[in-house]
């Protein structure tokens, strides 16, 4: 399945409609002035959610043996950063390495997959009037209430019977459907491509295909890049499905394989490999931070678009 | 289902009907590969655990139909009731806390009076981007006496604080992870719904001569009750599938999560353990009808409130 070629944001940018105006202050009201003591309040909230993150920094950089024995907000004797993680590269044949591979598979077909799906259909509902439009936004919808989880079980052994479990598609299939993203590429296409560019192509003869791919998509970048960004968290961090459909950890992803380093250093007689476990935690929360930090643009709006559901 | 009454009508102008029958059906055309996969990833599994939930496979005898047995043994296991009552116990405890703590949040950031305002948001929303599996970890290993954070204070106050992760406490311990982890979330969603307020109303107010305080419950508050359901529900919909934090968290520590711990880890043990797959079947249902009627009830108390 050609999936891959439309998780590549295209270069061009249209200006985002759902962005929301950058000066707010300045339009025609005073600036309040800003409150030391309000920024310090609020500074225990930046330090609850800080601080862990520092923690896994730190205690990456720490032997096995000064993870034990030193203070856990500050560096050991030595910085091991590097060791630990070409131990954890090579621990167990790489398989971490192994893992890191599976979980791009996973986001690249699954997320690109899912964003494109969304794409398509935010599209047609959002430009087409055709039979069954309303019902299927109720149907979508409503789908988002139902609990994940209560899906996984049936869907598991519906896969067992088709013989699709321990395969990557038993991970990349269920991951294709985003009711959210579906949702926030309606909103999206309905503000960002207007009608009556769609019927000038038309009257200039240009096919539907045609016309969806020359005019709307480039129209649609910045909303396809969110729903991208957000799918892409989502498989990234993706346990409770590839744990149930996945046994062999050659097809485990970052995830599930991070948990059964943890279990086999929980249990008696298993290799404690606790700084294993926490570097590879680090490492496998780097790409979503850069991910996070370097689209700040893209989630903004998403969430902006988001809120427009209230 | 819960989330129709509180979402817009389709935001489609609508096109006009234009063109022949043939254009009238290119929007299926768009949406189809949607709707495949749709049909194939939620319809038939929904479709699939009903059907399983009204037959019983016995070693001896093979699969039979049962009826509403699997029902009957799930309303009448204590494992079950357990369980639902300590999500229900964690939905009523967490869930409040969080929101409050993320409403604190958002109308701070709108309120233009930090240093920093966009640090502040990017740096609260941070663990967001953190998997459950990886932030479990984290504050699983620093809950720890050994070599934890908690460990850490023992040692250097020479006190014994309480084992975050002993039977009495462990709920609350899994209930901090989880507001770690959205708490942000929630605050950019009530955020971005306060910069959607019209401005118009901010000066209106100020000619009345509002104050602070006034304004917020006056004009942000009124406004941000959309946002907030939405943001209920959800929260609600995930305290019902608690499952990854207290599902890692066993292995360090075993005696005080059991394998029934939660509705979804029961299910999830009953499948996969015990080789119940139709009773697992029905308590996954009970479990999705349970979630959106309480979840429905929270939309509509939510929704009364507004008018």
């Amino acid at each position: 399945m050609g999936t891959s070629a439309p998780a590549r944001p295209p270069r061009r940018r249209a200006p985002s409609p759902l962005r929301p105006p950058r000066a707010r202050w300045g339009r025609g009201a005073r600036r309040p002035r800003r409150s030391p003591a309000l920024t310090l309040v609020t500074g225990l909230a930046l330090l609850y959610s800080l601080v862990p993150l520092v923690w896994l920094f730190v205690n990456a950089t720490k032997s096995q043996e000064s993870l034990l024995g030193t203070f856990g907000l500050w560096f050991g004797p030595e910085f091991s950063l590097f060791d630990n993680v070409s131990a954890t590269l090579a621990y167990g044949d790489g398989v971490f390495v192994r893992w890191l591979l599976n979980t791009v598979l996973y986001v690249v077909l699954g997320a690109g997959g899912a964003t494109l799906l969304a794409v398509l259909g935010g599209y047609a509902l959002a430009r087409f009037d055709f039979p069954g439009r309303r019902a299927v936004f109720a149907a979508v919808l409503g789908a988002a209430a139902v609990p994940g989880t209560a899906l996984a079980v049936p869907t598991f052994l519906m896969f067992s019977r088709l013989g699709l479990t321990d395969t990557p598609w038993a991970v990349i299939v269920p991951s294709l459907i985003s009711p959210f993203g579906l949702y926030l590429m309606w909103v999206f296409a309905a503000q960002a491509v207007p009608a009556e560019l769609l019927e000038a192509a038309r009257i200039d003869g240009s096919g539907e295909l045609r016309t969806f791919l020359t005019v709307a998509l480039p129209l649609l970048a910045p909303g396809t890049a969110t729903v991208l960004l957000f799918t892409m968290v989502a498989t990234w961090n993706n346990y409770f499905l590839p744990l149930i459909m996945i046994r062999d950890p050659d097809w485990f992803p970052l995830t599930v394989g991070l948990n059964s380093w943890n279990a086999q250093a929980a249990t008696a007689g298993g290799e404690p490999v606790f700084h294993l476990v926490i570097t590879g935690s680090f490492l496998t929360i780097v790409p979503l931070i850069a991910a996070f930090l370097l689209l700040q643009r893209y989630w903004r709006s998403g969430l902006t678009a988001g809120s427009l559901k209230g | 289902m819960t989330s129709t009454a509180t979402a817009p009508a389709p935001p489609a102008r609508r096109p006009p009907p234009r063109g022949g029958p043939g254009r009238r059906w290119a929007g299926w055309g768009f949406l189809a590969p949607f709707m495949t996969v749709f049909a194939l990833v939620f319809v038939a599994p929904i479709a699939y655990s009903l059907y399983l939930s009204v037959y019983r496979n016995r070693l001896v005898g093979g699969t039979s139909f049962v009826g509403a047995d699997n029902y009957r043994t799930a309303f009448t296991d204590p494992v079950f009731w357990d369980a639902v009552v300590r999500v229900g116990l964690f939905l009523a405890v967490q869930v409040p806390i969080m929101l409050f703590l993320a409403l604190l949040l958002a109308l701070a950031l709108d309120s233009g009076r930090l240093y920093g305002r966009d640090f502040f948001r990017i740096s609260i929303f941070l663990p967001y981007a953190v998997p459950a599996v990886v932030a479990t970890l984290m504050w699983g290993f620093m809950y720890g006496t050994r070599f934890g954070l908690v460990g850490n204070a023992n040692d250097l106050l020479g006190i014994t604080l309480p084992d975050p992760l002993s039977p009495g406490l462990v709920l609350a311990s899994i209930g901090n992870i989880v507001t770690w982890q959205f708490v942000g979330y929630n605050m950019l969603i009530l955020y971005s719904a306060l910069r959607t307020v019209p401005h118009e109303l901010y000066e209106a107010a100020e000619v009345d001569g509002a104050g602070q305080l006034r304004v917020i419950t006056a004009v942000k508050l009124p406004a941000l009750r959309g946002a907030l359901v939405i943001a209920a529900v959800f929260s609600v919909i995930g305290s019902f599938q608690l499952f990854n934090e207290p599902s890692i968290l066993r292995n360090l520590a075993p005696n005080a999560i059991t394998s029934g711990y939660t509705p979804n880890l029961y299910t999830y043990s009953l499948a996969f353990s015990g080789q119940q797959q139709n009773q697992a079947a029905a308590v996954a249902v009970i479990m999705g009808l349970l979630t959106m009627a309480v979840a429905y009830a929270v939309q509509l108390f939510g929704m009364r409130r507004a008018v």
